[in-house]
């Protein structure tokens, strides 16, 4: 399990929960290491302040993470973290790789308009 | 308007910063961590330390996260992912304002803004980041099994992630712009007795193409300026790192490679503004090394603030 201090999804049906219950869905799906932990530590800082996105994550390397690994939007990733943002159960954006807190705030306050 | 004031604000959490942070609040100094990413700096980047005294082997991760503990169990007020917006250093009480909007203030400050690793800087590269460009073979190395990569640079991080890379990939060209690399003796050998490594020297690559991902870099060779394209399906990144201090290059004195200037107390070219970690002009880099910056410039922060006597609370 990562050890972050966000919920963690644990499993394929757990995402389609999140997705269907929240209707800002932000998953950063990685391991522990140093392209993922800033982007972990971007989340949690930014989840006081954005109530009105669900911020999870998810580990990798799980068998269930196929359900972030394996979509359309994450064709051509090679770089972890893999994020991806859910609007109505839809996906809004996805990035691979490092994001700023900068970047994260940009696509935050475009796809999940308040 | 001031939001808050304190005895030492310390502008950067990576090992020196959070050494520092952990000296002054355990001498009851009231100290504030700023910090621009998250808490530990470069170490994070680190998969496994085994070479840090009393601890026989740690995750960086878990190290960062040891170190910002201990620092907060002393009282120390830490602040992650900000962005620092202003900064008065020159007069006796010093501010820093963060995020346009907060403004904090003390007598002594301390520079531990680290560094970060070179970006090539060529078109293309922001944007097939993550998809086949990368800065961290233990990270990515595994989405190019089978694959046929690029390794640049020169020096011994880019020659051992070579070889590590080999692990995974098919083949692994190293492209370096000098005639002879910066490596130990002893990597470089290695790296030229590995069957799955080439090498391409005196050469840069200046463009990245593609269309969703990388799929192939124009090289150019730095004597007879000659172009070639080479399709690759991945390109990793280590040309060494470059310190912080583009925000305080008019306010402090640097030295020709950017690191900030100190004397043997790691105080700057400013009266109360000590400087501790990778962004001091050193010669060697390692987390012991930080640490210990980080508690000289926490002790001279201390008697300069117990010296001076300065009335920042108002």
């Amino acid at each position: 399990m990562l050890q972050t201090n966000l919920k963690h999804i644990l499993s394929e049906a757990d995402l389609k929960k999140e997705i269907t219950e929240n209707e800002n869905v932000m998953v950063c799906c990685g391991r522990m290491g140093p392209m993922c932990v800033p982007v972990y530590g971007v989340m949690e800082e930014l989840q006081p302040e954005y109530t009105h996105v669900a911020f999870r994550d998810m580990e990798f390397d799980s068998p269930d993470a196929k359900a972030i690994r394996n979509l359309p939007e994450c064709r051509g990733f090679a770089g972890l973290p893999f994020t991806v943002y859910f609007k109505n159960g839809k996906v809004a954006n996805a990035t691979s790789s490092i994001q700023s807190m900068d970047q994260v705030k940009a696509i935050l306050d475009s796809a999940f308009k308040k | 308007m001031i939001n808050e004031y304190f005895d030492t604000i310390v502008i950067g959490g990576g090992p020196a910063g959070l050494t520092a942070g952990i000296y002054l609040s355990r001498a009851k100094l009231k100290t504030l961590i700023l910090n621009e990413g998250t808490a530990g700096g470069q170490i994070i980047l680190t998969h496994e330390i085994a070479n840090y005294p009393g601890i026989e082997s740690i995750s960086g991760y878990q190290l960062a996260n040891v170190m910002k503990n201990q620092a907060k169990s002393f009282g120390c007020t830490i602040k992650s992912n900000v962005k620092i917006t202003a900064m008065n250093l020159t007069d006796d009480v010093k501010t820093v304002e963060i995020n346009n909007k907060e403004v904090y203030s003390a007598p002594s400050i301390i520079i531990s803004t680290g560094g970060r690793s070179r970006n090539l800087n060529v078109p293309g590269e922001d944007k097939f980041k993550g998809k086949g460009i990368s800065y961290c073979a233990t990270c990515d190395g595994d989405f190019f099994q089978d694959k046929n990569i690029i390794v640049v640079g020169g020096g011994n991080s880019a020659l051992e992630e070579a070889v590590s890379l080999t692990k995974y990939a098919s083949s692994v060209t190293i492209v370096h712009q000098f005639e002879n690399f910066q490596a130990f003796e002893h990597a470089v050998e290695e790296a030229q007795n590995n069957p799955k490594i080439s090498f391409i020297m005196e050469s840069k690559i200046i463009e990245f193409i593609g269309d969703n991902s990388l799929e192939k870099v124009i090289i150019e060779n730095q004597s007879t300026h000659e172009l070639s394209e080479m399709n690759i399906d991945g390109v990793f990144i280590f040309i060494g790192y470059q310190p912080n201090t583009e925000s305080i290059k008019d306010i402090v004195a640097l030295n020709d490679r950017n690191e900030i200037v100190v004397n043997e107390n790691l105080q700057t070219s400013i009266q109360g503004v000590f400087a501790a970690g990778d962004s001091i002009q050193k010669r060697y880099r390692q987390i012991t090394t930080a640490v210990a910056d980080g508690t000289i410039a926490a002790l001279g922060a201390m008697e300069y603030v117990n010296n001076n006597k300065i009335l920042n609370h108002a």
